[in-house]
C-alpha cells in the first residue's frame, strides 16, 4: 500500500471515535489499542482482496476478543471492504455492524466472535482447515489479555502446538486491564510469554504494540516462522485507548463508556494532531 | 449390529467419497466405535483429546472452511458441557456441524449419575437452528447418515451406542423433518424417541387386549418436530402419551406439549421424573426410572381415562 501507515492508524482511530460517538456508547478502550495491528495486518501483511471479500486461499483474521468490532469495521471500511459511511450504523437496529463480530453479516468478517475463548478455537480449526487444503494461508487470531483467562484459549494452544499449526501467527492485545479492573489484580495471567513458550509456541514480545514501525517489524518476524512446525504467539503490549488522553486516563472505565459526538468530535482533534 | 459400528462405517463411506467429511473426538474414539478409522483417514480424523469445548469451536471453523465436522462424546460432554460452544461457536455462526452424543440416558449404565445425561435435549432444545435427532435402531440410523451429512446445518443427534431392536422395515426410508407412524390406532397417540419405542409396541399388544388400539409413532427429530403429524394423530386419537429415555422436563413431552398447547387433551408421560442418574444396569434404571412397558401401559390407561 502507497499511504503510510501512520495516517492510516489516524483514519482508523477517528472512525472508531466517529462511529461510537454516534452511537453514544461503545468498547473504545480495545478497539483503540488495536488500531497499529489492524493497520499493519490489513494495509500491509495480508493476503485479501476487498473486491473479493470470499477469494478462496485468503489469509484469514479471527478477532476472537469480538467486542472490538467496532476497530475492525473501520479498518475494513478504510481498506475498501464497505461505504465508510456504513459505520455510522453501528449497533442501530437491523445493522451489518453489531457489536461483536458476525461473520454472517459484515463483509470481510472472517467469524463470529463475542463469547470470549470460543473465537481463537475457530481460529486453530481455520488454520487446521487451511493445512488440510494445502492452500498456503496464513491464519491470524487476536485474542485479549482478559480474555486469556478463559481455559478454553489454553485448549486450543495445546492443540495448535499439539498438531504443529504453524500457518497460525496469533496477538495478544496486552494492555493490562480488564472490565474490573488491572488484569494482574482480577486475575493475573503473567508470565504470559512463558506460559506461551511453554505451550509450544514461538514467542514475541513487543515492547509497544501500538508503535507501527515495532508490530509491523514483528509481524514480519512471525512470518520467518510460517512453516517451520510451530504457531507463534506476538505479545503486543499495548495501551488500552491508546490515541486519546482522556479515554486512556479513565483506565479500566474506558473497557465500555458513553461517548458523546462532541467529545469524539474533540477526540478525533486530539489524534489528528490539531489541539 | 451395534448402533456405534453401523455409525462408523457410514461415516467411512462418507469420508471414502468426500474429504470435506472429518471427524473429532474428545479421547472417546473407541466408546463412539471410530477408533479403528484412524489408520485409514488420517487426514479427517482428529483427537481433540479431553477438550470438548475446543473440539466444538475448532469443527466451527473446520465448517467455515468448507468441512462438514462431526464431533462426538458422551452425552453430558456433547451438550451441557459445550452449550455455548454449541449455540454460539456453531449454531449462531451457521456452521455445518454434526454433534454426537452417545449412552444416552439411562444407556450410560455404570458411568452413573456424572455421565447420565437426563437433560441434554433440553439444553440444547432453545438454541436456534439446532436439530435434534435420535435414532431408534440400525435401520433408521443407516438411512439416517447421508440425510444428515447432506443436511446444511448444526444437528445434534443422540446415540445409543449398542444393540438395540430392529423396528424399522429394511425398504424404511428417511424423511429427517417427518415423524414415522410405526402403528396405526384410533384410542391413543404413543409419540416416542430413541430406545422405547420397542417397548410401545410391545405395550401396544398389552393394551389392545385390554381393548385400547393404540397408535405408536417415532419422533425421531424432537427439533423441529413434525407438527403435522402429531397434531393430526392428536385430534383423531383424543389422547396422548410421551415416552422418552429423558427428563420429562425438556424433551420429547415438553416438545409434544408445545405444539399440543391449547388443544385439550389429555396428555401423560413416561421419562426420568427430574431426577438425576446413578449408577445400574438398563434393567434396574428402567425400574427405577418407571421407563418400563408395565408402566408404558399404566400411562396409557391413564391417558385414555382422561378423555
Amino acid at each position: 500500500m502507497d499511504r503510510d501507515l501512520r495516517e492510516i492508524c489516524k483514519d482508523i482511530r477517528c472512525d472508531v471515535m466517529t462511529c461510537i460517538g454516534h452511537l453514544g456508547v461503545g468498547h473504545i478502550g480495545g478497539c483503540l489499542s488495536l488500531v497499529e495491528l489492524l493497520a499493519v495486518l490489513y494495509f500491509k501483511e495480508m493476503h485479501i482482496d476487498p473486491a473479493e471479500p470470499k477469494m478462496p486461499g485468503r489469509d484469514r483474521l479471527v478477532c476472537s476478543k469480538g467486542h472490538a468490532g467496532p476497530a475492525v469495521y473501520a479498518t475494513l471500511a478504510n481498506r475498501g471492504y464497505f461505504d465508510k459511511a456504513e459505520l455510522l450504523t453501528l449497533n442501530q437496529s437491523g445493522t451489518h455492524l453489531p457489536s461483536h463480530c458476525d461473520m454472517n453479516l459484515t463483509t470481510g468478517i472472517d467469524m463470529t466472535t463475542g463469547s470470549l475463548g470460543q473465537g481463537f478455537s475457530c481460529a486453530v480449526g481455520v488454520a487446521l482447515g487451511s493445512k488440510l487444503e494445502g492452500d498456503g494461508a496464513t491464519i491470524y487470531a487476536i485474542v485479549g489479555d482478559g480474555e486469556s483467562q478463559e481455559g478454553q484459549i489454553w485448549e486450543a494452544a495445546m492443540f495448535a502446538a499439539a498438531k504443529k499449526l504453524d500457518n497460525l501467527i496469533a496477538f495478544t492485545d496486552y494492555n493490562k486491564l480488564q472490565i474490573d479492573g488491572p488484569v494482574s489484580e482480577v486475575n493475573d495471567i503473567a508470565p504470559l510469554a512463558e506460559k506461551w513458550s511453554a505451550f509450544g509456541w514461538n514467542v514475541i514480545d513487543v515492547e509497544d504494540g501500538n508503535d507501527v514501525d515495532l508490530v509491523e517489524a514483528a509481524v514480519e518476524h512471525a512470518k520467518l516462522g510460517l512453516g517451520g512446525g510451530k504457531p507463534t504467539m506476538v505479545i503486543l503490549n499495548t495501551k488500552k485507548g491508546c490515541g486519546v488522553k482522556w479515554i486512556e486516563d479513565l483506565g479500566a472505565g474506558n473497557h465500555n463508556t458513553n461517548i458523546s459526538e462532541e467529545q469524539a468530535a474533540a477526540a478525533i482533534a486530539e489524534i489528528r494532531g490539531e489541539v | 449390529m451395534e448402533m456405534r459400528a453401523v455409525y462408523a462405517e457410514c461415516l467411512a463411506q462418507m469420508m471414502e467419497r468426500d474429504k470435506h467429511v472429518v471427524v473429532l473426538d474428545a479421547d472417546l474414539s473407541k466408546a463412539s466405535g471410530t477408533r479403528k478409522l484412524y489408520e485409514r483417514f488420517p487426514n479427517q480424523m482428529f483427537d481433540c483429546g479431553v477438550a470438548e469445548q475446543n473440539m466444538a469451536s475448532i469443527a466451527a471453523g473446520l465448517s467455515s472452511y468448507g468441512f462438514k465436522p462431526w464431533i462426538e462424546s458422551f452425552t453430558p460432554f456433547a451438550t451441557r458441557r459445550i452449550c455455548d460452544q454449541i449455540a454460539i461457536s456453531i449454531s449462531y455462526a451457521k456452521q455445518n456441524v454434526k454433534i454426537v452424543g452417545t449412552d444416552p440416558g439411562i444407556s450410560a449404565e455404570l458411568n452413573g449419575g456424572t455421565h447420565m445425561s437426563m437433560e441434554d435435549i433440553g439444553v440444547v432444545r432453545s438454541i436456534p437452528g439446532l436439530v435434534i435427532f435420535e435414532p431408534v435402531d440400525e435401520r433408521q440410523l443407516r438411512a439416517a447418515m447421508p440425510v444428515l451429512n447432506a443436511y446444511e446445518g448444526p444437528v445434534y443427534m443422540r446415540l445409543f451406542r449398542k444393540v438395540q431392536p430392529v423396528v424399522f422395515p429394511e425398504n424404511y426410508t428417511f424423511d429427517l423433518f417427518k415423524a414415522d407412524l410405526l402403528r396405526e390406532g384410533k384410542d391413543l397417540s404413543i409419540f416416542v424417541s430413541g430406545m422405547l419405542t420397542k417397548d410401545c409396541l410391545d405395550a401396544a399388544e398389552l393394551l389392545k387386549a385390554e381393548g385400547i388400539d393404540a397408535e405408536i409413532i417415532n419422533v425421531h427429530t424432537i427439533k423441529p418436530v413434525d407438527r403435522e403429524t402429531v397434531l393430526a394423530s392428536a385430534r383423531k386419537t383424543g389422547a396422548v402419551l410421551t415416552v422418552e429415555n429423558h427428563n420429562v422436563i425438556g424433551g420429547l413431552h415438553s416438545a409434544i406439549l408445545e405444539t399440543l398447547a391449547q388443544k385439550k387433551l389429555p396428555v401423560c408421560a413416561v421419562g426420568v421424573p427430574d431426577r438425576f442418574g446413578e449408577v445400574g444396569k438398563i434393567p434396574y434404571l428402567r425400574e427405577v426410572m418407571g421407563l418400563t412397558v408395565e408402566n408404558i401401559v399404566a400411562q396409557a390407561k391413564k391417558a385414555v381415562s382422561l378423555k
